[in-house]
């Protein structure tokens, strides 16, 4: 999987959990919260559909990993690399 | 023994809301039902064919889409439902009607702010600083220490007519607690009945109810109707087993219950609850259903919802010495919401809600019960209508079907305590008991209406569950 891969990855999650959020100019290294209405119950569901969909732990400590898609791209390309 | 991972007591809106989250994420879920219908303290039915809510007024937190973290929102993502699949239609308005002041107000703030403004122009100044109190209020907060909301509100409104005004609606919809409230929770309600608003569905309750089924079922969620857990046995600070009311028993990883505080701990071999916290609430209500042959637009009311009336001195929100206590009340009109033209009432209905004295009503044998509740039903219609336009219903011919709860029909058919709906004065927010794998949601968690109670099972979900 590659950095971009993995984004989009992030994003498909984020089109499922909120819907009404227009996704098609999201600026990779600008902090999500800032460009979506994300608050802290989505942040939960990107974590959980992670788990379920793909396999991948993010633990609590770590979720400031998911900021915005850049620092997602970085945290999460070795976790899917790892699975495979 | 069947195992769950997580079972969940009560298919009200708050289970079934927890059960989704749960269900989504892969969890083993069951949600045990003691009554034949799901929906609780929300429920539905139908006498001769015509179709009934048993707590639907109307849907409070009523915001339009992209509101930026309002409960209805937040809970349709959470869910994963579609917004236009709840099918709801906005109130036309509503009114607080105190005999001498009337104030209308309706999903847009406005409204209200400027009929303050009319009926209490000394008093607009310091309504309008109470409403900046509540919007910097963090109600994300679990665990905000106890203020009185009256000596809140007395800070900025200094005539008893207003704050009590203020208050009527925010207690009938409602607070567990007698005269005042905490002021977290004033803010709760402030928000979902004058900030954001009032909508109903046409069809009423189960059009919600089956959508959340159907989105349950959808996931994986097992449900059990017609079982109720009866026992849960507690053995070093963990229930280790359900024993249902046939006698069967399944166990469970965590449980998560909608049943209220004081009902739980009693559902435990060790009981936790301490004596104080343990009080059933002291608020319980009667509510009249009158059907008439025309829609109640045809008597001239036809453009309000829900009217709040008190024509007591002050408004005295506490049970009654009385059966019902007439001074004050709230009266419900379906018809008063901005459905689809296709959809129209062929028949009129309005709903009276009145506080009322749960011991008086327990004590009667039946034949005195039904005698009771004939006796107040006049009565009760005639208070109400002291608050509304001049019409000409001629009440005794014109009402074709009735029907009446009391405090003992809550009691029999949700089993919860004295018939108390908004339930105990003590909430556990944090949802956390001290039986380790025991947690509470819905109306003694803390949230309340349809969507609070629906958060409720969401957060309690995802805060002890999931994580």
């Amino acid at each position: 999987m590659s950095k971009d891969e993995c984004k989009q990855v992030v994003l498909d999650i984020i089109a499922e959990i909120a819907p009404d959020e227009e996704l098609s100019d999201v600026k990779p290294d600008v902090a999500l919260r800032e460009q979506l209405d994300l608050d802290s119950m989505d942040f939960l569901d990107i974590v959980m559909e992670l788990r379920k969909k793909h396999g991948i732990e993010v633990p609590e400590s770590e979720y400031g990993e998911l900021v915005s898609l850049d620092s997602c791209a970085e945290y999460l390309t070795p976790k899917f690399n790892a699975l495979v | 023994m069947e195992k769950y991972d997580v079972a969940i007591i009560g298919a009200g809106m708050s289970g079934i809301a927890a059960g989704i989250r749960l269900a989504h994420f892969g969890k083993k879920v069951c949600i045990f039902e003691r009554h034949y219908a799901p929906g609780g303290l929300n429920s539905f039915y139908a006498i001769d064919g015509r179709k009934y809510d048993v707590g639907l007024h109307a849907m409070t937190n009523f915001v339009k889409p992209g509101v930026k973290a309002a409960p209805l929102n937040r809970i349709l993502r959470q869910l994963r439902i579609r917004r236009e699949d709840l099918n709801l239609s906005e109130q036309k308005g509503s009114r607080i009607a105190f005999g001498e002041k009337d104030l209308k107000f309706s999903n847009e703030f406005s409204l209200l702010e400027s009929e303050v403004g009319r009926e209490f122009p000394d008093q607009i100044d310091g309504f309008r600083k109470l409403v900046r109190d509540v919007e910097g209020f963090d109600d994300s907060r679990i665990d905000y220490p106890y203020e009185s909301a009256r000596a809140r509100v007395q800070a900025r409104i200094t005539d008893p007519l207003l704050e009590d005004m203020i208050f009527c609606p925010l207690m009938y919809y409602g607070s567990s607690t007698e005269n005042d409230m905490d002021f977290g929770q004033f803010v709760v309600m402030f928000k979902s009945i004058f900030l954001e608003g009032f909508a109903r569905p046409f069809d009423g309750i189960r059009g919600i109810i089956r959508l959340l089924l159907k989105r349950y079922r959808e996931v994986g969620g097992l449900r059990k109707m017609n079982t109720g857990v009866a026992k849960m046995e507690v053995i070093d600070d963990r229930v280790e087993r359900l024993i249902l009311d046939s006698g069967e028993e399944v166990q469970a990883n965590i449980v998560l219950s909608s049943a209220g505080l004081p009902e739980t701990n009693a559902l435990c071999s060790e009981k936790w609850l301490e004596d104080s916290d343990g009080e059933p609430g002291k608020l319980s209500f009667t509510e009249t259903i009158s059907t008439f042959a025309k829609p109640m637009k045809s008597f001239g009311w036809g453009e309000e919802a829900i009217i709040f009336f008190n024509g007591g001195e002050r408004f005295r929100y506490r049970s009654p010495n009385e059966a019902v206590d007439l001074n004050s009340g709230v009266i419900c009109l379906p018809e008063g919401f901005d459905y689809p033209d296709d959809n129209a009432f062929s028949e009129g209905i309005a709903r009276v809600t009145c506080l009322a004295n749960y011991d008086l009503w327990r004590s009667y044998p039946e034949d005195k019960y039904r005698a009771e509740k004939e006796s107040w039903r006049p009565k009760i219609w005639e208070a109400a209508k002291t608050f509304m336009p001049e019409a000409r219903i001629d009440y005794a011919k014109e009402c074709i079907a009735f029907d009446m709860f009391t405090p003992t029909t809550v009691e029999r058919y949700a089993w919860r305590m004295r018939g108390a709906i908004y339930g105990s004065a003590k909430k556990y927010r944090t949802g956390v008991t001290p039986v380790s794998n025991l947690f509470i949601c819905g109306t003694d968690q803390g949230f309340l209406g349809i969507v609070g109670s629906m958060l409720s099972g969401i957060a309690m979900a995802n805060a002890h569950a999931l994580r």
